[in-house]
């Protein structure tokens, strides 16, 4: 997994609650059997006037004017700035896949929904929860100045504004961890294999009938 | 020391250690696959060299994008017209013989809806905890089980490993007091549930589902409420364990017998919040107070009583809120104020791992009996949710009902509810839908989606607009409501 240390970006403005993972990346797309490519497809009915097909050269596509990943002020945005309950929905890991693939490397929203919470991890995407007013100032901000930037500092649990103001925020120590230094989270339980193969033996003991059901 | 609830028996139970960064270990002993988010997981696995840990905890079957129409469907996997879907289902065959993990076919009798099929073979129990690459897992949960929703990196994780590195969730109970008005059905309940708690109320919970209506509810009913849990926010719903459940779990093919479901029953009857259990958050309903529900909106919690109108933004305080609202009415092309009753619906869907199952079937077919579909509705399709629910519902002559209604019978499929097979809404169409999310093009680009039970989509399908099924319903329920 890619690692995430300190990242500066542009900032790029979702003024949305509840963006669902369908908005995301609609159905259609969910049918690769690829992890990468899924960018150009990102807030696919959003961003575009037509339907989109998978697989399709998207660079003729006509683009919805309206839409805020098609002003020429957030392009090569990478950092998103949403409203609450980002990512509801699906289970499907193509939604941080096409954040990551656009360019996306930090999300930060008042709250996000737990799956995709947990899946941005695994992409090595920072999703950062800030209070809703803060996050409201930080949209004022994104819409008052073109170019406007923020740092996240990972190691210091920090985003800092352009002024130098400072932002803290939280995270769990497992995957600021994981993230910090790009683990694998699969070799990393690896590590505790005598400790799943102790629990397995006394679970199939005391639990027989969960274990060879179905051959 | 406090009582524990029932996700803390079943996270006690599963959990193999804690680690010192705050984060555990849990083992996980089923775990279900389909075609649509474990490509991925197996590449990754083919990638690293890696083996799936246990295989005997896996069971696959395809869903998503299998067709929905018997003429497509007959020739199996090859027969498949879209490319991609047929690469996507052809890839899982090759997948599940490559690593040696057991699939029910595309045209095999085990086949469905990885929700359907884990619960009626007996292949989900309580006491488990259960993952699938899909939201919807948390329908397992009416077994008792602790079952959830992950992503593709997560499928690949708990194949390799038996585990997932989680943190746990917070506890909060959903209590249904008294009791149901007929023709009040559990996709109503639990419609009613999200309309109050809201589409983000339940994260970072784990939800369990309790009360008088829940108790007195049906598996199948139980399935259906623990099946939304995840509109409501939560990752997992649950219900705990009581002779209705020890009813439907035996004798179905993969549930333990003879000695050892005695030994299994005992242990799961201990699958119950105790009674000083404390939950961080306790939600109360009651039952008489539900009518029929009906969303309006784009997201399930925009939700109201058949008897109600299309609510004002304008009367909305939250500007985020409203917001949501004017954009909602909008994309719907409906006006604030108007009858739930006078929405025209365009097709109908009756299915989805929410409500396709036999019980639905029954419901569905109870209001359609005898009566056909308004000629104003394009197209009513009834997708089965399993091969088995197939097949019941043929034995009882329900496949009859609907087609004299002037309904479509279709093959076990996600089908409409998300659009992946060829069965879709197109642009700006009102669909009535058993389905569980509303979202913005899920059922097709542009789309309408009302999310209703099957006895509410059958009586609109009728009239061609949303009703009470109670004034379509057997007299008996008239004689009650009246």
């Amino acid at each position: 997994m890619k690692a995430f240390t300190q990242h500066e970006g542009l900032v790029v403005p979702m003024d949305r609650a509840n963006v669902d993972t369908d908005l995301i990346i609609p159905k259609q797309f969910l049918k690769s059997i690829k992890r990468s490519g899924f960018g150009p497809n990102l807030f696919d009915e959003l961003r575009y006037l037509d339907e989109g097909i998978p697989g399709q050269d998207c660079s003729g596509r006509p683009l919805n004017p309206d839409f805020p990943l098609n002003f020429p002020r957030y392009q090569d945005g990478s950092v998103l700035l949403a409203r609450e309950n980002f990512g509801c929905g699906s289970s499907r890991e193509h939604a941080p896949w096409a954040l990551e693939d656009h360019g996306f490397r930090a999300i930060i929203a008042p709250s996000f929904a737990d799956i995709f919470f947990n899946n941005c991890f695994k992409n090595g995407l920072l999703p950062i929860v800030l209070a809703e007013e803060v996050v409201h100032q930080l949209f004022e901000e994104t819409h008052g100045r073109e170019g406007y930037s923020l740092t996240v500092n990972l190691e210091q649990q920090q985003v800092r504004k352009p002024c130098g103001e400072l932002i803290p925020f939280e995270v769990d120590a497992f995957y600021k961890h994981c993230l910090l230094n790009g683990l694998d989270h699969i070799d990393l339980t690896l590590e505790h294999s005598d400790d799943i193969r102790a629990y397995e033996q006394a679970r199939r003991e005391k639990s027989p009938w969960l274990f060879d059901a179905v051959q | 020391m406090a009582g524990q609830t029932l996700y803390d028996k079943l996270w006690q139970d599963h959990l193999i250690k804690n680690c010192d960064d705050g984060s555990s270990l849990i083992y996980i002993d089923r775990h279900l696959i389909h075609e649509v988010t474990s490509p991925q997981a197996f590449e990754g696995l083919r990638l690293a060299g890696r083996k799936p840990w246990r295989k005997d905890s896996l069971v696959a079957t395809p869903d998503h994008n299998v067709p929905s129409e018997a003429i497509e469907r007959a020739a199996g996997v090859s027969g498949i017209r879209d490319d991609i879907s047929r690469i996507q289902v052809q890839t899982l065959d090759e997948n599940c013989r490559d690593f040696d993990v057991v699939q029910f076919g595309i045209n095999e009798p085990g086949q469905g809806i990885v929700h359907v099929i884990g619960p009626e073979t007996g292949v989900t129990l309580p006491g488990m905890t259960v993952v699938c690459g899909d939201s919807h897992t948390s329908t397992h949960g009416a077994l008792g089980a602790l079952a959830h929703g992950i992503g593709t990196s997560e499928v690949e994780h708990v194949m390799a490993t038996q585990c997932l590195t989680q943190k746990k969730m917070k506890n909060m109970l959903v209590r249904v007091d008294g009791q149901l008005r007929p023709g009040v059905t559990a996709k109503d309940v639990v419609l009613a549930i999200i309309g109050k708690i809201g589409t983000a109320g339940g994260t970072g919970y784990a939800i369990e589902f309790g009360g008088e209506v829940i108790r007195a509810m049906s598996m199948e009913g139980r399935m259906t409420v623990c099946n939304m849990a995840i509109e409501g926010g939560a990752r997992a719903g649950m219900v705990a364990v009581d002779q209705i459940t020890l009813d439907y779990v035996k004798g179905k093919p993969y549930a333990p017998k003879g000695e050892v479901w005695d030994r299994a029953a005992e242990a799961w009857s201990d699958l119950y919040s105790d009674g000083d259990a404390v939950f961080d958050e306790v939600i109360v309903l009651g039952g008489e107070d539900i009518e029929p529900q009906v969303s309006w909106g784009t997201s399930p919690e925009m939700v109201a009583p058949i008897s109600a109108q299309v609510p004002t933004p304008s009367k909305e305080s939250d500007a985020t809120k409203r917001t949501g609202m004017e954009r909602a009415l909008e994309y719907m092309g409906l006006s604030a104020g108007q009858s739930i009753s006078d929405i025209k619906l365009d097709r109908v869907f009756i299915g989805s791992c929410t409500n396709s199952r036999i019980e639905d079937l029954r419901a569905a077919a109870e209001v359609a009996k005898g009566r056909r579909k308004s000629d104003s509705v394009k197209q009513v399709l009834i997708v089965p949710g399993s091969q088995a629910v197939k097949a019941q519902a043929e034995r009882e002559g329900l496949h009859e009902i609907f087609v004299e209604a002037g309904f479509e019978w279709r093959e076990p499929s996600c089908s409409m509810c998300l659009a992946m097979n060829a069965d879709k809404l197109g642009a700006g169409e009102h669909c009535a839908s058993t389905s569980n999310r509303n979202f913005e093009g899920r059922q097709g680009y542009g789309g309408r989606t009302h999310l209703v039970s099957p006895s509410m989509a059958a009586a609109a399908a009728i009239a061609g607009h949303f009703v009470d099924v109670r004034e379509l319903a057997p007299v008996q329920w008239q004689e009650e409501v009246v």
